[in-house]
């Protein structure tokens, strides 16, 4: 099969992204991965709460001193709207439309920028007004791993979006790129789910002592 | 093909296999650098054994031992036997599934290099300034506190080649699922497949856990986190949880394939088919799940109490059902079945009851309240020698044997092959059978020396000579391989002339293509039925078409190499942030240079497209192999 065929709109398959065997591999070897990814943030979740609110002496601060709810609100609208505009991009890439693909990552990945954003400001905040850092105790490392394993992944993510867009900013769609992107937008989503947990998990659990 | 080969020179065979994405050729790779690294763990057992021949020996110092015994451990389960299945995996099961190659061709070759740098750069602790020396499960409270680089080479080095396992194990899975030719359905696998795909899905759920661990040791020991230090709120049961929950699945992503390679081998030398097929798949699954809810009962001297021990205990117990069952289907392939006692066969025949033995202490180990008194003795050690070796070891030395033609063409002598087979059976009993008794007696493991008349010195000097005979063994094998490749006396597509499934119906070894045309399977054990319908090769399931092959690549590599180059620099910039280390200022720069290397080398493989290339129909029929029907 010719991978730089052109497509339009009315020749353009049902599934895009699972159209080529190596389309089709892809998709299942990623979502493979993101079954281990599961079992990675599950064992750092898990180090999280055996560690979370362990510190050496009392003058430290503990999860319900720090967190503020509002902040991660707003951080978790961002990640949450951001997956929101993966799913549209993907619905013009099944309709063969790439400028409309286009745009929906571009604010997918400034959702996404303003999250990390966000996120540094908070980290700032706790090492600056908490002196909660990654080592001033048990818990700072486990709060520092768990959330900034999920902002690395973040990290990637934009990278990966931005690669795509860029090497792919003139030449449209066809079946050698679409599975590329439909995977990132995978990989997008997942890094949203985890967010969700991290939301539960830390913040709100935390809140609540 | 094979002309062209013969005649290049050294350098462009070498940059060949540097690039490779043909499984076969990987194969190849992760076949000599598991062995060297077998090799390499063998002379540090056999450095093990010779301390401990005599009381009081004073032939390594117990700083060494320690180094030694950690770097036996380590390198025997990740750089040698597991990097040895991956070579049967990459041989064998993209042929016995009908597949021109594995799904991710690319991903495979960096699998090999990123296990390869990971070990190099673990071994290379022994010249710059010494080797891990927490023993190879590294318990948190033992390696914070452990001088000097070892503990950093251990966590750096496994960090970077389990990565290259996870990709593998990943490849595999889709391999398995995706690319099966027209007609091998799941229930028409051959073991050796459904092993590999149990196993693969373990190594996916399985080392996460082991890398989130590894991190974490990362970050206390370089970057000052504070995830087993109590003084700080820490935890170091934390890390026995992580490092078991991948250590226990990690024991059966080793011996699922090798119980794999011996069903395939049985039946073939039975002439049988393997005797309740499906009772076996299902065995090998369940045991799959089973694995992963027993880490525990490696803690059961923890203190996690009764009832977490119990538990643990039952669950362990509940694995010997599923292995009983494939115990007794063995048994029953080889019942009524026209016996051929070839080199593989012997290994498969004494596997079953040096297997058995070791389930035997196994379900006495996993009674909680027994196992207090065996925990820590040697005991243990001749427990879990008996279903390593007793079962990986021996599956791998019968797998060379039973694939060798497969993979280079050549049969291995039997004679000789027969000669190792006794040596190594006799050298593996004398050593371990008695440390059964030397560790109901007392003796401690791990102990680098043993004082005289406690009973304990005839024993370990029986230990110590089956020891050698299993050197002896492993030497007679590399003598064997050296007279059988200068002697290349090339063989057909079935040189056991018993084949079954359909790794024997293509040339040995396969053209690069493998299948020229994709076969049609119509049943368990394919090529034994085109046999017993008289035909001597598969029908096809396709006209001959041009086949895709995916191109060559130096990315894996250079990926790999900077991963390895960048771990240098996360372990010696703790030296210098010591503040005493003003010589380690470069540090810093060589942890970025190097993951810019690796960072770099992906963003060109994503920027560059990779379609691949074609062999075009009329390039096909030119050759002279078999197969070329319109």
């Amino acid at each position: 099969m010719d991978m730089n065929k052109k497509y339009t709109a009315r020749t353009w398959p049902e599934s895009p992204e699972k159209t080529t065997l190596e389309g089709k591999n892809k998709f299942l070897g990623f979502w493979l991965f993101l079954g281990g990814e599961t079992v990675l943030f599950a064992s750092l979740f898990a180090t999280y709460l055996a560690l979370k609110d362990k510190v050496p002496s009392n003058d430290h601060y503990l999860a319900a001193d720090m967190f503020e709810l509002p902040l991660v609100f707003i951080m978790t609208m961002l990640l949450l709207t951001s997956s929101l505009t993966s799913v549209y991009a993907m619905y013009h890439m099944k309709n063969h439309n790439y400028q409309k693909m286009q745009t929906w990552l571009l604010i997918t990945v400034l959702l996404g920028l303003g999250f990390l954003c966000f996120e540094i400001y908070e980290f700032n905040h706790y090492v600056h007004e908490f002196h909660h850092t990654f080592t001033s105790s048990a818990f700072g490392s486990a709060f520092y791993t768990l959330v900034g394993f999920h902002g690395a992944h973040v990290v990637v993510g934009l990278g990966w979006f931005t690669l795509l867009l860029v090497r792919n900013a003139k030449r449209g769609l066809n079946l050698y790129n679409a599975p590329k992107f439909f995977v990132a937008s995978l990989y997008w989503h997942f890094i949203d789910v985890v967010w969700v947990f991290i939301f539960t998990v830390v913040y709100l659990m935390g809140m609540v002592g | 093909m094979s002309t062209v080969a013969e005649k290049r020179g050294f350098l462009a065979v070498l940059w060949d296999y540097l690039t490779t994405v043909d499984h076969k050729k990987i194969a190849i790779l992760y076949l000599v650098s598991g062995g060297f690294f077998f090799l390499v763990g063998g002379i540090e057992a056999m450095l093990i054994r010779i301390q401990l021949a005599v009381p009081d020996n004073d032939f390594v110092s117990a700083g060494l031992y320690n180094e030694l015994l950690t770097m036996h451990g380590t390198t025997m389960i990740f750089l040698a036997a597991m990097p040895l299945l991956f070579a049967f995996m990459n041989a064998v099961v993209p042929l016995q599934i009908g597949a021109r190659d594995v799904a991710f061709p690319f991903l495979n070759s960096l699998g090999f290099w990123l296990f390869f740098f990971g070990g190099i750069f673990l071994n290379l602790s022994w010249f710059l300034g010494g080797a891990p020396d927490a023993g190879w499960t590294s318990y948190a409270s033992l390696s914070i506190a452990s001088d000097g680089h070892g503990i950093d080479f251990y966590v750096l080095g496994l960090q970077i080649s389990g990565a290259g396992t996870l990709i593998a194990g990943i490849n595999f899975l889709v391999t398995i699922i995706n690319m099966r030719a027209p007609g091998m359905t799941y229930m028409r696998m051959p073991l050796f497949t459904w092993s590999t795909f149990v196993a693969s899905a373990l190594i996916l759920f399985a080392f996460p856990p082991l890398t989130v661990g590894l991190f974490l040791m990362l970050f206390e020991r370089m970057f000052g986190a504070n995830f087993f230090n109590v003084a700080m709120g820490g935890n170091t049961i934390i890390w026995e949880h992580l490092f078991w929950i991948f250590g226990h699945p990690e024991v059966y992503i080793l011996i699922l394939p090798a119980f794999g390679i011996f069903s395939d081998i049985i039946s073939t030398f039975s002439k049988k088919r393997l005797f309740g097929y499906a009772a076996m798949v299902f065995a090998t699954v369940l045991i799959g799940f089973l694995g992963f809810m027993v880490w525990a009962h490696h803690m059961f001297t923890t203190g996690l109490g009764p009832t977490a021990n119990a538990i643990f205990a039952v669950a362990t117990m509940a694995i010997a059902v599923p292995t009983g069952v494939k115990i007794f289907n063995w048994l029953l392939t080889m019942w009524g079945g026209s016996i051929r006692f070839t080199t593989p066969m012997l290994y498969a025949v004494a596997f079953i009851p040096s297997f058995v033995a070791g389930g035997v202490t196994g379900v006495m180990l996993a009674s909680a309240p027994a196992d207090y008194q065996y925990h820590d003795s040697y005991f243990v050690v001749a427990h879990f020698h008996y279903v390593i070796i007793g079962g990986v070891v021996l599956g791998l030395l019968a797998g060379t044997h039973f694939y060798w033609p497969k993979m280079f063409g050549t049969m291995l002598n039997e004679t000789l092959g027969k000669i190792t087979f006794w040596l190594f059976l006799i050298g593996f009993h004398g050593t371990f059978f008695i440390q059964h008794f030397l560790g109901l007696m007392g003796m401690p493991r791990r102990i680098w020396k043993y004082l005289p008349n406690q009973g304990l010195d005839l024993f370990n000097m029986i230990s110590t000579i089956g020891a050698f005979f299993m050197a002896v063994a492993v030497i007679v094998l590399i003598a064997n391989v050296i007279i059988t490749q200068v002697k290349n006396v090339r063989v057909g597509n079935d040189p056991w002339g018993d084949g079954r499934t359909l790794e024997w119906a293509i040339s040995s070894p396969p053209p690069y293509y493998n299948f020229k045309q994709l076969p049609l399977v119509r049943g368990l054990d394919p090529l034994w039925i085109e046999k017993m319908e008289g035909r001597t090769e598969m029908t096809p399931a396709e006209p001959l078409g041009d086949i895709h092959m995916p191109n060559n690549s130096f990315i894996p590599f250079v990926m790999s190499l900077g991963l390895f180059i960048a771990a240098f620099g996360a372990m010696y910039q703790v030296d210098w942030r010591a503040s005493d280390g003003a010589e380690y200022v470069w540090s810093i720069p060589v942890l970025i240079i190097g993951m810019l290397i690796t960072i770099g080398s992906m963003a060109v493989r994503s920027m560059k497209d990779d379609h691949g290339y074609h062999i075009h129909k009329e390039d096909l029929m030119d050759d002279h192999d078999k197969g070329g029907r319109e």
